[in-house]
């Protein structure tokens, strides 16, 4: 019993100096000046800009990468094709690499120089260093979200009802939106709030890609950034302090899904 | 992608890899890096032991707490590390600007790896194994090492190899935290951004070649362990 005892001390007491204790410190610094000092951070121009910078990348990277993440797993599930393997264990290439290094790979393809940039730049439309740049960026780092919830759920339930739909004479996209789609939505709906979560988070990445231009291409964590290496720490800590609502809202989210999950099957 | 900005010749980018402060930051990430999968592989295994074995109140709201990592930005992680463990600390503890700095935001963004790696399997686990091993004189310790970690092992390897390769990348809890100073604080990620920012687009695409072959050796090594884990599924 003793034994057990330090053991839960030990793995309770490395978590609580990792992570409970120092999350618990930035909201005791975002409030220690007062509520008002708090609220008064967070509604600066700057920092309002950049909170609707992020919404409005997130709100374009998630659906469209929800859209992608269903067909993909789609494709993959049911249908044969060469290559199939490869791109199976590609999709998770996004999660293994460094966001550095992807902002990187979207700079010299999008870039003023690269190979798609000067294309773009001839039809007059800026990506790198420009909100599309952003947007692509978050998209990248957050393509495999969907895609790994909804493919063993596919998997998993085959496609004999699919069939039976067909034979009955319904359409490819009927069977899609009765049959299929209510068998995976809670898949991807994990898988959206996934990222959505990643989205509203993204740093490196968009760091490289979007050249941090105050007022203009500044997203909610590079604001914080540029907050904190201005020594403006009250704005810093608020703005981290918003972020990390947002990030254990969508804990939250997750754990009342998985409940639910588990308890439906998928 | 990237390969295609060392097309200035092979002699370009062997000389952008091999110069001096290049070699220290990559020394430095792989170094640190196996350090905390490690680490995460005790105390994964640890946390993951205690999570499905023992019970005490609040313990789903525990469980429920290792997958903040993941949730939360990476640079409100290094900056709420720094709040804690920085200059202006209240505990008086300052290890901002130090490879310790490094170490502890790598242990926090990658905690849920071995966690969540460990935990299925150990639920699995037949228990009466180890309670036929326990009448049969078996030490505590030496049933824990001689019957469950073997069904345990593998788990926390492909854990430990998710940190890792999640540790050679990050950039954003490190950022703040470490000082970035070249050839002692200063690994690859923050390496390759100062480059790109200075405009020295061979040896950023140099080191991002070498992260990014790192990444994709230990992708394929890890799926033969079975798909990897990199977000908790919620099953």
């Amino acid at each position: 019993m003793a034994a057990r005892r330090s053991l839960r001390f030990a793995a309770l007491g490395y978590l609580g100096l990792l992570l409970a204790a120092p999350v618990g410190m930035v909201f005791y610094r975002a409030f220690e000046h007062g509520l008002g000092r708090f609220f008064h951070a967070l509604t600066t121009p700057g920092a309002e800009h950049a909170l609707y910078l992020t919404l409005l990348v997130t709100a374009i990277a998630v659906p469209a990468n929800a859209a992608f993440g269903i067909g993909t797993a789609l494709l993959l599930a049911r249908r044969r094709f060469r290559g199939q393997g490869v791109l199976d264990r590609m999709i998770d290439l996004p999660f293994a690499i460094s966001p550095i290094v992807v902002g990187l790979a979207l700079v010299l393809v999008y870039g003023q120089d690269g190979w798609l940039g000067s294309t773009f730049a001839g039809a007059g439309i800026q990506i790198i260093f420009s909100t599309p740049g952003i947007v692509l960026a978050t998209i990248f780092v957050s393509l495999p979200f969907v895609v790994r919830e909804v493919l063993p759920v596919l998997r998993e339930i085959g496609d004999e009802q699919e069939q039976a739909a067909a034979t009955l004479g319904a359409s490819r996209w009927q069977a899609f939106w009765r049959i299929t789609l209510p068998a995976i939505r809670p898949a991807v709906i994990y898988g959206v709030v996934l990222s959505t979560a990643r989205a509203l988070g993204e740093f490196g990445a968009v760091s490289v890609v979007s050249g941090r231009l105050e007022g203009e291409t500044e997203t909610l964590t590079l604001y914080v950034q540029n907050r904190f290496d201005g020594f403006d720490l009250t704005a810093a800590y608020a703005t981290a302090v918003l972020l990390a609502v947002l990030g254990i809202g969508v804990l939250v989210a997750l754990t009342v899904l998985s409940r639910r999950r588990s308890q439906h099957g998928y | 992608m990237v390969d295609r900005s060392l097309q200035g010749g092979t002699g370009a980018f062997w000389r952008a890899v091999s110069a001096p402060e290049a070699v220290a930051s990559l020394k430095l990430t792989f170094a640190v890096s196996l350090i905390v999968a490690l680490i995460n592989a005790v105390t994964g295994t640890l946390i993951a032991w205690v999570l499905v074995r023992d019970e005490f109140p609040g313990k789903r709201f525990v469980n429920a707490l290792i997958d903040l990592p993941f949730a939360m930005p990476t640079v409100v992680a290094g900056l709420t590390l720094l709040a804690l463990y920085g200059p202006k600390g209240p505990v008086g503890i300052d290890v901002a600007y130090t490879r310790v700095a490094i170490g502890l935001a790598l242990l926090f963004v990658t905690l849920p790896f071995v966690v969540r790696a460990v935990q299925p399997v150990l639920m699995e686990l037949d228990r009466e194994m180890e309670e036929a091993a326990r009448s049969l004189g078996a030490s505590a310790l030496t049933t824990f090492r001689r019957v469950v970690l073997p069904s345990l092992r593998p788990a926390v390897v492909a854990g430990a190899g998710l940190a890792f390769a999640r540790a050679l990348g990050e950039f954003g809890s490190i950022v703040l935290i470490s000082g970035n100073l070249p050839y002692k604080t200063e690994v690859a990620s923050v390496f390759i951004f100062g480059r790109i920012e200075t405009g020295d687009v061979t040896a950023a695409a140099a080191v991002s070649v070498v992260l990014l072959a790192a990444s994709v050796l230990l992708l394929a090594a890890l799926s033969r362990l079975g798909r990897p884990r990199w977000v908790d599924d919620g099953r």
